[in-house]
């Protein structure tokens, strides 16, 4: 799948994370979130599982934690990739 | 598969509000109901699919029937639906606006199409939603339409649209749905939901319309609002008075079968097959609600 044009997905609700993708030469992630000492590696390792399950290798992914869950993570990443593609 | 044992309450949680899926079985509702139709705006179809679907696969959540309203037959969204939330632990899917039984075999084949592809060795349920005066009047058709049936629900406020009237507190113009629905069900051998109360600050109002349709033979209710829950689960637990009965009336049956008499009379009134079985029917839902109540 390759990165066309800027999406985004998701929202700053509680238990909720904005995901933002932008076309890149490279892959670049960026993550915000006031567990990021905690869960910041993990919500990294979803978001790459989440690129390779997609077959993405170049894109700019940024991550606006507000304290979701893996299952969350996963879909709104999935879904703003699929938005940036089209 | 899960067994499932009380289908008193249907829980509603929109399809994009990944709080309240992430909570889905605390609540205490028999089954839950993740909305992929009317409480998710066209913009965000796409992520509320995905968000349900990623849910059902990758937390299960185990012990609750989980179910899921797609978009109606014909609408450009169904195909996608069913391809994003279709897995091993998803029990049923519930088709709004069922007009007829080709929408029940449309669905069906759809469902067996992307079960295949997905490798899933289990049939998914399908709970026809009845909420137009077509679907009202084709409902013994459409309950008979699918093996995959079992439950069929009556959605109140689209049916009032379509009936171009009012849908009142009291809900009267529901009568004659409420009771055909019911009446299908029942000659299919399936549950029947009723409809949502959607007053979710009245708890009166809410026990007063789950008396009413529990007597009329419905199985449960669609609840909008966890606070729903308990009030509904109330009144559809059978009375001490009516559990006594069932005793009384399976003990006469089983002391009759021993002495080999045909006829039994329980406080002068004759007992026979049919109430013998709606006895037992009583002392099992009691035995299930003392078991769900434990785990509340």
């Amino acid at each position: 799948m390759k990165i066309k044009n800027k999406a985004q997905c998701g929202s700053l609700e509680s238990s909720d994370l904005m995901v933002f993708v932008e076309p890149a030469d490279s892959l670049k992630i960026e993550i915000e979130s006031s567990v990021k000492k905690q869960y910041g590696k993990s919500i990294e390792r979803t978001v790459k599982e989440e690129l390779e399950r997609a077959g993405v290798k170049s894109v700019y992914i940024k991550i606006q934690d507000a304290g979701a869950l893996d299952p969350t993570i996963r879909a709104r990443v999935s879904t703003a990739l699929k938005r940036g593609s089209k | 598969m899960k067994e499932f044992k009380l289908r008193r309450t249907m829980l509603y949680i929109p399809g994009n509000n990944p709080g309240m899926i992430g909570n889905a079985d605390i609540f205490g509702a028999d089954s839950v109901l993740f909305d992929l139709e009317d409480s998710v705006a066209a913009s965000e179809k796409d992520a509320a699919r995905e968000l349900v679907g990623s849910f059902i696969k990758n937390r299960g959540f185990s012990n609750i029937e989980i179910t899921v309203r797609v978009n109606p037959m014909g609408s450009e969204y169904i195909r996608d639906d069913l391809i994003a939330v279709v897995d091993g632990n998803l029990d049923a899917v519930r088709l709004p606006k069922t007009n007829s039984k080709n929408d029940v075999r449309e669905l069906e084949k759809m469902l067996e199409e992307v079960e295949k592809e997905k490798g899933i060795g289990r049939k998914i349920r399908i709970h026809p939603m009845i909420e137009t005066a077509l679907g009202v009047e084709n409902t013994f058709d459409i309950a008979l339409s699918s093996k995959r049936i079992d439950a069929i629900t009556i959605g109140g406020q689209d049916l009032t649209a379509d009936m171009e009237i009012v849908k009142t507190e009291k809900g009267d113009e529901l009568f004659y749905a409420r009771t055909r629905i019911v009446m299908a069900a029942k000659a299919a051998g399936i549950d029947a939901m009723d409809t949502v109360y959607a007053d979710v600050n009245n708890e009166q109002g809410l026990i007063e319309e789950t008396q009413m349709v529990k007597k009329l033979g419905f199985t449960g209710k669609a609840v909008i609002n966890p606070r729903q829950i308990k009030p509904v689960h109330n009144v559809f637990r059978p009375a001490s008075e009516e559990i006594e009965w069932a005793r009384e009336v399976i003990n006469a049956y089983e002391a009759a079968l021993k002495e080999g008499k045909g006829v039994i009379a329980i406080r002068g009134k004759m007992i026979d097959p049919p109430v013998v079985k709606r006895a037992q029917k009583i002392i099992a839902i009691a035995a299930l609600e003392n078991g769900a109540e434990d785990e509340e």
